[in-house]
């Protein structure tokens, strides 16, 4: 499959854009991926889904570089990158700091892979024991995982959560054929198209940021050494890479954490570790890589729920839901029965992707310092115009350009207002995913408690329990410790 | 008062200006779609409760109710910030380009993808402050770029300007294609 000529190109252009995308601050993957799946319509599933994924899983390596150049992470998830990357350009060690992210995210992406890969034969003896309850009750632990995940921010990810919900319910019912909140309207009756909610609030919604915030352009200097040198500074702190990549791995297959907790959770460790922790946040090679391995190791982790049960785990892993979707593969339980030649190509395309994005970083870091000096009102003028690319060639609807202008600026006051985007569009597909299954699964339940009669689902209604005492627990601690939540930069970066 | 301190504290959170008008904004929202629940949703008799299709439009905005009470009541509970009606102009002086987007939308049909595009490029970098010719051609060459790589390249599902109509047969053939 990899071995058709289509496919190969889609794999370097979407790789290799991927990582230009994820150097300029201001766009990032979840613009990119709105913007070109529907384009990819017309293109082989095949095809199209390599140059996504090649986008999704190559965006990190290029957001290390503003990160560690102008303090300025190119996507959300490099924020702690630019805590020791910039010290060390500070100190004249650019390429030094450049080549130690480049060789921390190859490190963490293969040991994703590697683990992906590893557990192919059990996700495909668990997958089919996954029925309707189960899939609705693993659903449900996604919503609550997203909503508890944004600490300081509950009750504001719970409302955005609930409005996603919410939305997806808008329109014709598809079982009862009753119309549902759409006020008489014919364009409300097929329902809100999550593809256009996607592009107005993460693409519209960015290039409405970006033009009406002032005018800048970064100045980030070329960088001068060898890159190669990162890989043997590398192995002298394998340790560091290899547990942060666990990390990376663990919280990755978890719905709602993903990298940011990855992140924060192995720079914690690696700090706590450290021979010398009193450098960290000064410049410390060690808080790099953990940085950088633990957020390259969460898309192919990211992959497992969404291809063994079909349940997205953050923004990105819904939009390659819908990529899925589009192209008629859809993921599940039968997708490692049915279809398991797809999932290995899509395991070494992951593969291949991490060396072409290597091995063109190791030649280009100084072409990418001069794109990421595009002004970023520039910035804004291109993405409005990429924006209706991506609306209008859905349906050629007028429509659909004012609800994602709508949505757009929804995007615009949540960025403003530091409030959590994601919330919504897992919100929408999860809310579809509970709504289908609970439906499916009532026929076979007399009592509510035959909701949980069987292991998988007996399990997972346990962890739900679990994590909402533990939340509490912590609430109760914090609240009698009189420390009130404060902000973070995980969550100003969403912004950037 | 040790009550209200209590209260505060269990509350207050990180927040920026312009916050509590988001919150009344999301209460009165989520109230108003609530109070529609019977209009605009249907109850069958003798379906189960999980079956009714009032049920999951029923829960979310109960569920939107309840938190946007609480982030308000947290938004309330927190120090006041200047600054927030400033916010709030910036937020509407974002339809502005929501306005140029839709506009641009709606004119593609009528006059072609390229020359709209093209249009659309030179004069948003015109209203966004840029006035230097090699900025003007970058964003010019940009919007070409993008034509060509969606609509002749990609083949993007895209409409053809009516413009395209007056032109002789064989460029109309062509701009009609691959324009």
């Amino acid at each position: 499959m990899l071995a058709r000529w289509d496919v190969v190109l889609a794999l370097l252009v979407g790789s290799i854009g991927g990582v230009i995308i994820g150097a300029i601050p201001g766009v990032g993957p979840a613009v990119a991926i709105a913007i070109l799946l529907p384009a990819t319509f017309s293109l082989d599933p095949i095809v199209g889904l390599t140059m996504l994924l090649g986008i999704y899983g190559s965006s990190m390596y290029g957001g290390a570089i503003p990160a560690v150049l102008i303090n300025t992470p190119g996507t959300a998830v490099n924020a702690l990158t630019s805590y020791d990357g910039y010290p060390m350009t500070q100190r004249g060690e650019a390429h030094r700091a450049v080549s130690l992210a480049y060789s921390a995210s190859f490190w963490g992406g293969i040991f994703g892979i590697l683990c992906l890969i590893l557990l192919s034969p059990v996700l495909a003896m668990i997958a089919p024991m996954f029925g309707s309850r189960e899939i609705f009750l693993a659903a449900l632990l996604g919503i609550i995982l997203v909503i508890l995940a944004h600490r300081g921010q509950i009750f504001a990810a719970g409302l955005l959560a609930m409005f996603g919900i919410f939305l997806q319910t808008v329109g014709l019912d598809a079982v009862t054929y009753t119309q549902r909140f759409t006020f008489g309207q014919s364009f409300l009756s097929s329902g809100v198209n999550l593809i256009v909610v996607v592009l107005g609030l993460f693409a519209l919604s960015q290039a409405f940021f970006l033009l009406t915030a002032p005018d800048s352009s970064p100045d980030a200097k070329p960088v001068t050494g060898r890159m190669g040198a990162g890989i043997k500074e590398l192995l002298k702190h394998k340790r560091v890479a290899t547990v942060a990549s666990g990390f990376g791995v663990i919280l990755g297959m978890i719905p709602g954490t993903g990298e940011f907790t990855a992140q924060f959770m192995s720079y914690t460790y690696a700090q706590k570790t450290s021979k010398d922790p009193d450098s960290f946040g000064k410049g410390s090679p060690e808080g790099l890589i953990a940085s950088e391995a633990a957020n390259n190791a969460v898309p192919a982790a990211a992959m497992i729920p969404l291809l063994a049960l079909g349940i997205p785990g953050e923004a990105l892993t819904a939009m390659m839901l819908s990529v899925f979707y589009v192209h008629n593969v859809i993921p599940g339980p039968q997708l490692f029965q049915n279809n398991i030649d797809l999932v290995y190509g899509l395991y070494f395309a992951l593969i291949a992707l991490n060396v072409i994005v290597m091995v063109f970083l190791l030649f280009s870091t100084n072409l990418l310092t001069k794109i990421i000096r595009v002004p970023t009102r520039f910035l804004g003028v291109l993405i409005l115009l990429l924006s209706f690319v991506g609306v209008y060639s859905l349906r050629n609807s007028l429509t659909d350009c004012m609800i994602a202008a709508g949505f757009g600026v929804l995007g615009l006051i949540l960025k403003r207002l530091n409030l959590p985007i994601v919330p919504i569009i897992l919100g929408m597909v999860l809310g579809g995913i509970m709504e289908v299954k609970l439906r499916s699964s009532l026929p076979r339940l007399k009592t509510p408690l035959d909701m949980i009669d069987r292991p998988i689902a007996a399990i997972i209604f346990g962890i739900i329990v679990l994590v909402l005492a533990l939340h509490l627990r912590t609430l109760i601690k914090e609240w009698r410790a009189h420390q009130p939540e404060e902000d973070h930069d995980l969550h100003d970066s969403q912004t950037r | 008062m040790s009550r209200v301190k209590t209260l505060q504290s269990l509350f207050k959170r990180y927040r920026r200006p312009g916050d509590i008008v988001f919150a009344w904004f999301a209460l009165i929202g989520s109230v108003l779609l609530l109070s529609q629940i019977a209009d605009q949703t249907v109850w069958r008799n003798g379906g189960k409760l999980f079956a009714q299709p009032r049920f999951w439009p029923a829960v979310s905005l109960g569920g939107m109710a309840f938190f946007a009470a609480f982030h308000l009541l947290g938004s309330a509970l927190s120090e006041r910030l200047e600054g927030r009606w400033q916010e709030v102009w910036l937020w509407v002086s974002s339809l502005e380009y929501a306005a140029w987007f839709i506009a641009y939308a709606a004119a593609v049909p009528y006059l072609g993808y390229l020359p709209t595009t093209l249009l659309f490029a030179l004069a948003l970098a015109l209203r966004v402050g840029y006035r230097k010719t090699s900025t003007l051609i970058a964003a010019a060459v940009a919007a070409v770029i993008i034509v060509l790589l969606f609509k002749t390249f990609l083949k993007v599902n895209l409409p053809s300007g009516l413009i395209y109509e007056g032109l002789p047969d064989g460029l109309r053939q062509i701009m009609l294609t691959y324009f």
